[in-house]
């Protein structure tokens, strides 16, 4: 068996007041893999990443997390999960650093550990030269990166991003993706939702949501291979179509 | 058309402190055109709109929007331009109804004129919902609609966008546009900011900013045409390439432009003989094929700054 993290989902249902957010849906993720999450709106992306963070409670099925192929308690691997929200809420009259102090002082990490992560983060982000900016200041590339500075500082094993670089500059959004691939090893798992299909692309693996079910999964090219499409485009517009 | 331009901007440097946000740029926008305004985040976007609005006071240079500048004081401006800015634009603890009325005492508009250019308006986006509607209940795609409504409300010859698409869908976001079309068409003139590249292409002319300046002015397939003179190709690889090929191919100086585009990569080279030796070399790892470049293409190779 691995011995790695992994998340399985078993049928998992959830309602929000008239809409079956979730309607019977079964996914699997495992460390070392950027698992990315695509699919219209409306079709449970942020509910599914709000379930896994035990935000919300399923309504049946259930979500649970695995270390060595065994069980494990949420209590226990939440602390070592990160979440990025689609609209993030950092201080606007807080500075970078102040930004990494409070969430330094929030998750208890110590000061030598601190340190050299700061050091590390502000390098790979290359937001080093505007520590002293406040973030209301900032522009949107550099927002979300703090965002994502702030989520990993306590050197997380699970990172859920919800439409990470949505309505950021072409650039930033490259750089955004350079950072996830820096980041990403054996030990830690990506799980990121995105509107934009090349990103798609950039995935070890695809999972298609629609009305609150997976319909299509799988690393890219095979994916598209077994879809007979020619991009995630024609994915996408072929399973909407199927829906509509 | 020989009437004045909408907008003209001649040698506009707008400096905070030690800063200098916009550095000497000069362009002008016709009547009825939708203008595209691109680059990366903090590039002086925001900055050279806020000017264009009459809300900040240029450093240097001259401006005039439909016609008046800064010399005819910046009420005279704010008279002619709507502004949807891409942070704050509507009250989510006010209905639709009140958000409107409150807008159009600020622009103090004569209650008559109020209420037809509201019915109007909300005629326009198609708003089905009641007027009573809190903002806050509002799907982003609506609220956007309305906050473009809102905008409108004194009917100006020209309209502000500055991020109008952040973060709602892409459903959305082409019934916003089908909007920006229909607007245009009337003889309203769209300056409009946006990351998205498929909406620059709707655009009917681009200009690019980085770090302060403008550094391309065109139509979307012109600038295709001047920033890949030559061909782009797409190359596919037809197995797994391990990354220190890709770096390597990435700092070939016979490839100019090289960048990954999802399970692809887009590719230009110095120049024709340079492409035929290197082709040969590269069929054998990927699939080569040539392709016209996107925006996207353009956007990155002038906001990097390698651009021929």
């Amino acid at each position: 068996m691995s011995d790695r993290i992994s998340i399985h989902v078993d049928d998992v249902r959830k309602r929000l007041g008239s809409n079956q957010a979730l309607a019977g849906v079964s996914l699997e993720f495992v460390a070392g893999k950027m698992h990315g999450i695509i699919g219209p709106e409306g079709a449970g992306k942020t509910t599914l990443m709000r379930t896994l963070l035990g935000l919300l409670k399923p309504d049946a099925g259930r979500v649970e997390y695995r270390e060595d192929g065994a069980p494990i308690e949420f209590d226990t691997i939440r602390p070592r999960i990160a979440y990025m929200p689609q609209q993030q809420s950092l201080y606007p009259d807080l500075s970078i650093d102040e930004h990494l102090e409070f969430f330094r002082a929030l998750y208890q990490i110590s000061p030598e550990e601190y340190r050299s992560r700061r050091e590390e983060l502000l390098e790979i982000t290359r937001l080093g030269p505007f520590v002293e900016r406040a973030a209301a200041q900032l522009s949107g590339g550099m927002y979300k990166k703090l965002g994502l500075m702030c989520a990993l500082l306590r050197s997380p094993e699970i990172m859920l991003l919800d439409e990470p670089t949505n309505g950021v500059d072409p650039i930033s959004r490259r750089e955004f993706w350079e950072l996830l691939y820096r980041l990403s090893d054996r030990r830690i798992l990506i799980l990121v939702a995105t509107a934009y299909m090349d990103e798609a692309e950039r995935c070890s693996e695809v999972h298609l949501l629609e009305s609150g079910r997976a319909v299509a999964e799988g690393e890219p090219r095979a994916l598209l291979a077994r879809e007979k499409v020619g991009s995630f485009d024609e994915l996408f517009l072929k399973h909407a179509g199927a829906a509509a | 058309m020989n009437e004045a331009p909408a907008v003209a901007v001649a040698n506009l440097t707008v400096k905070f402190g030690d800063f200098t946000a916009v550095d000497d740029i000069s362009f002008t926008v016709r009547r009825g055109e939708v203008f595209g305004f691109l680059g990366a985040n903090g590039a002086g976007k925001t900055t050279t709109i806020r000017v264009l609005c009459g809300l900040l006071v240029p450093t240097a240079g001259r401006v005039t929007v439909g016609g008046v500048g800064f010399d005819t004081g910046e009420m005279a401006i704010k008279r002619k331009v709507g502004y949807m800015s891409q942070r704050f634009t509507l009250y989510n603890d006010m209905t639709v109804a009140e958000n409107l009325a409150f807008i159009a005492s600020l622009r103090k508009l004569p209650r008559e004129t109020f209420l037809k250019r509201r019915d109007y308006l909300l005629g326009f986006i198609s708003f089905n919902r009641p007027l009573d509607s809190y903002v806050r209940d509002l799907p982003g795609g609506i609220k956007q609609q309305v906050s473009l409504a809102a905008s409108m409300l004194h009917d100006p010859e020209i309209v502000f966008l500055d991020e109008p698409t952040a973060g709602v869908t892409p459903a959305a976001r082409a019934r916003f546009w089908a909007l920006i079309r229909e607007l245009a068409g009337q003889g309203k003139t769209i300056f409009v900011t946006t990351h998205y590249m498929d909406e620059a292409e709707q655009c009917d002319r681009i200009a690019l900013m980085r770090t302060g300046r403008i550094v391309a002015l065109d139509t979307p397939v012109q600038l295709k045409r001047q920033v890949f003179p030559g061909p782009l190709y797409a190359l596919d690889p037809r197995g797994k390439i391990d990354f220190a090929r890709l770096q390597q191919l990435g700092h070939d100086p016979e490839i100019e432009y090289f960048e990954p585009y999802g399970l692809r990569f887009h590719a230009a080279f110095r120049d024709s003989p340079a492409a035929e030796r290197l082709r040969a070399g590269l069929e054998g790892e990927f699939h080569v094929q040539p392709i016209a470049p996107t925006l996207e293409d353009v956007f990155i190779r002038l906001v990097e700054g390698n651009g021929p």
